[in-house]
């Protein structure tokens, strides 16, 4: 119950003026990213971090998870509209999205997308409230033994849940963990890897690796392809809104199998992408309707949208209870939390209390405008695509520029920014996952100091990690992770991977 | 020739100017690169058991990156001894075109920065890339890329304070 009062009181926080007013902007700002191709979730925040340093850490928060919110509304418009998904995480949506806007029932495509977005937030959301306390209590008897037990299933479960080969997945974490040693050691002081450069000291900032990974990369592999927006036009009469309403009920199960499947992927660093594929492939198998999709049917668009966000949002439980994010974006927003002064984790839920709380509430309320904005305004969102890719292309840059600059002040990340856009050009290319190198970056000194404190009070002694049931279980359970692509491997269950991963 | 970005339907059957197999290969040559580089550091600083310290400094770096060279070296083999990866194309000539035609000009633009201030640049650099790459005439160019550069000037010196470099041009009107 004192859970209960504490929600209130963050609704209290949430419901300012002010506060719904950055709200809007930014689900305004994030539908605009989601919908410009090099523009996604986590480089977005990212470049907008820097204009909240300004403002006090709540109503920074909200605005960027907003932002957040936002984009992961606005991917859903181009994958039905033009076939081209704004978002990784709106690949799927196109497979019956697009079919059904051929068919002449845009509209009905993105009401269902929209809804189901917002059901499996909502979901998402009800389980942080309920789950956040419970775990952040748990974590708080936590010493470096279990987090580094935790740090390492956070990073066993890319290569155990991971698509795409394990090695690559295994080679691109460790860049990240290598970069995230780069300067000054955290535990004794020693200069590392920096080879005498003055610029090194501070090490590779995430940020910029974000911007350039994934905002630059995305803008070179769209200029490589070409972009033309030649789609339907998009008009949203209200009645369309109750049309598709009506036929959502029927798909109750679908609904709720892909907000499990959602949040489990988002709790676990899987992130929204392969959340909205398993969505996608279990409704596929599962529904009565199974047969007619990739032919338009509106349960191919609901199933993947409620799996992105239910993972996306179920991304934040850990960033807040265990200061480890379960997606590149949350990642970023954990650095925003850094940078204000506020240590995720479970100490926050009892200093910030609330932060916290008007945090989470701000999630429900901003979901709510959400879903409204994105209802309301689909056609001005639609026109942004008619701007010639010529314009988008070189502003897109530019932002990125400027976002990379101010995470530091400093020229040089801005020539980092470029290097890493050519990386993630390449590695996207060649299946090098590049959630995996971001999160090696953020938690790498983390996760090595736990490691080091560990050992260090087991004056060297692996089994530290084993000697309690609570570390040694999560220990255990990364271990196998970590060895299954190996072990599904030599069982030969390799084709029936594959099979997968091409039905998906 | 029209804008280049929109894409043109006789590139579909273009010839791979570089092949997956070749980018895999080089990426992991340069994964082991990187790991040669690490490991030679590490060793500098030590990978050794410290008495009262826990592990040296470079205790950590070591172990990930011999696990970032193993990986990469089973990277290369897999795509030295891959048939099909050979067939598949990485880009094409047209690709490397419109890549560079956005990237070596943002090469040019950041190191302009330095000189000119972040306004400048990023107006000229717009500026030209829509009047020579999407075929604007030059007065729309212009419009737009000074708009974007006024208005981001006025979000960030004016409205939420946050400075970015400057140039002569923003010194003339006392910035």
């Amino acid at each position: 119950m004192e859970d209960f009062s504490s929600l209130m009181g963050g609704f209290a926080v949430a419901i300012s003026g002010y506060n719904i007013l950055l709200m809007v902007v930014g689900i305004l700002l994030g539908v605009i990213i989601g919908v410009l191709p090099g523009l996604g979730g986590a480089n977005g925040v990212a470049i907008l971090l820097p204009l909240t340093f300004g403002m006090d850490p709540t109503s920074a928060i909200i605005m960027l998870t907003s932002i957040y919110w936002g984009a992961l509304f606005g991917g859903a418009i181009t994958s039905i509209l033009f076939n081209i998904p704004g978002e990784p995480w709106s690949v799927a949506t196109t497979f019956d999205g697009h079919p059904m806007a051929q068919k002449g029932k845009a509209d009905e495509a993105l009401v269902g997308a929209f809804t189901s977005s917002f059901v499996g937030a909502i979901f998402a959301v009800v389980l942080i409230t309920f789950l956040a306390p419970v775990i952040a209590k748990f974590a708080l008897r936590f010493g470096p033994a279990e987090f580094f037990a935790v740090q390492f299933l956070t990073f066993a479960s890319f290569l155990g849940m991971g698509r795409g080969s394990a090695m690559k997945t295994l080679a691109s974490m460790c860049l990240g963990f290598a970069l995230a040693s780069v300067g000054l050691d955290g535990v004794t002081g020693t200069l590392r890897l920096t080879f005498g450069y003055d610029e090194l000291l501070n090490g590779f900032k995430f940020l910029v690796a974000v911007i350039g990974l994934f905002g630059i990369g995305e803008i070179l592999s769209s200029m490589e392809e070409g972009l033309a927006f030649r789609g339907a036009a998009a008009k949203l009469k209200m009645d369309a809104v109750i049309r598709t309403w009506r036929q959502l009920p029927r798909m109750a199960v679908t609904f709720l199998r892909s907000c499990i499947v959602g949040s489990w992927m988002g709790i676990t660093p899987g992130g929204a992408t392969p959340a909205s594929f398993m969505g996608y492939g279990l409704a596929k198998r599962f529904s009565r309707n199974g047969r007619n999709f990739g032919k338009g049917e509106l349960e191919g668009v609901v199933a993947p949208e409620t799996a992105a966000h239910a993972a996306g949002t179920a991304a934040m439980l850990p960033m807040l209870t265990l200061g480890i994010p379960g997606s590149p974006t949350a990642a970023v927003l954990l650095g925003g939390l850094l940078i204000w002064g506020l240590q995720p984790g479970p100490l926050l839920f009892v200093e910030q209390k609330e932060f916290v709380w008007g945090l989470i509430a701000s999630m429900y309320m901003g979901n709510v405008v959400g879903l409204v904005i994105v209802l309301t305004c689909v056609p001005l969102f639609a026109a942004i695509l008619r701007v010639p890719f010529s314009i988008i292309a070189p502003a897109i840059v530019v932002v990125c520029a400027i976002g990379a600059y101010t995470v530091n002040n400093s020229m040089f990340d801005v020539w980092m920014m470029l290097v890493f856009g050519v990386m993630g050009y390449l590695f996207t290319k060649l299946g090098y996952p590049l959630p995996p190198l971001v999160l090696a970056l953020v938690l790498g000194d983390q996760a090595e100091s736990s490691f080091r404190q560990a050992m260090l009070t087991s004056q060297g002694d692996v089994t530290v990690f084993w000697h309690n049931w609570l570390s040694g279980g999560i220990m255990t359970l990364g271990v196998i992770l970590a060895l299954w692509p190996l072990v599904s491997m030599l069982l030969g269950k390799k084709e029936g991977d594959d099979k997968v991963t091409t039905t998906a | 020739m029209s804008d280049i970005t929109e894409p043109t339907p006789e590139e579909r059957d273009e010839p791979a100017l570089v092949s997956m197999r070749t980018a895999d290969i080089v990426v992991a040559c340069l994964f082991l690169v990187a790991s040669a580089i690490v490991i030679s550091d590490s060793i500098r600083l030590g990978f050794h058991w410290k008495p009262n310290e826990g592990p040296a400094p470079g205790y950590f770096p070591f172990y990930i990156a011999v696990a970032m060279a193993i990986a990469s070296a089973i990277n290369l083999a897999r795509a030295v001894i891959s048939k099909s990866e050979a067939d598949e194309t990485l880009t094409t000539r047209t690709g490397v075109f419109r890549m560079s035609a956005i990237f070596v000009p943002a090469v040019i633009y950041v190191l302009a920065t330095s000189y000119i201030g972040i306004y400048v640049a990023s107006a000229i650099y717009i500026a030209a890339f829509m009047y020579f790459f999407g075929k604007f005439a030059i007065w729309k160019a212009l419009a737009v890329a000074l708009t974007i550069s006024f208005v981001s000037f006025m979000m960030f010196e004016v409205w939420f304070l946050v400075p970015l470099p400057k140039g002569p041009v923003e010194a003339a009107f006392g910035f």
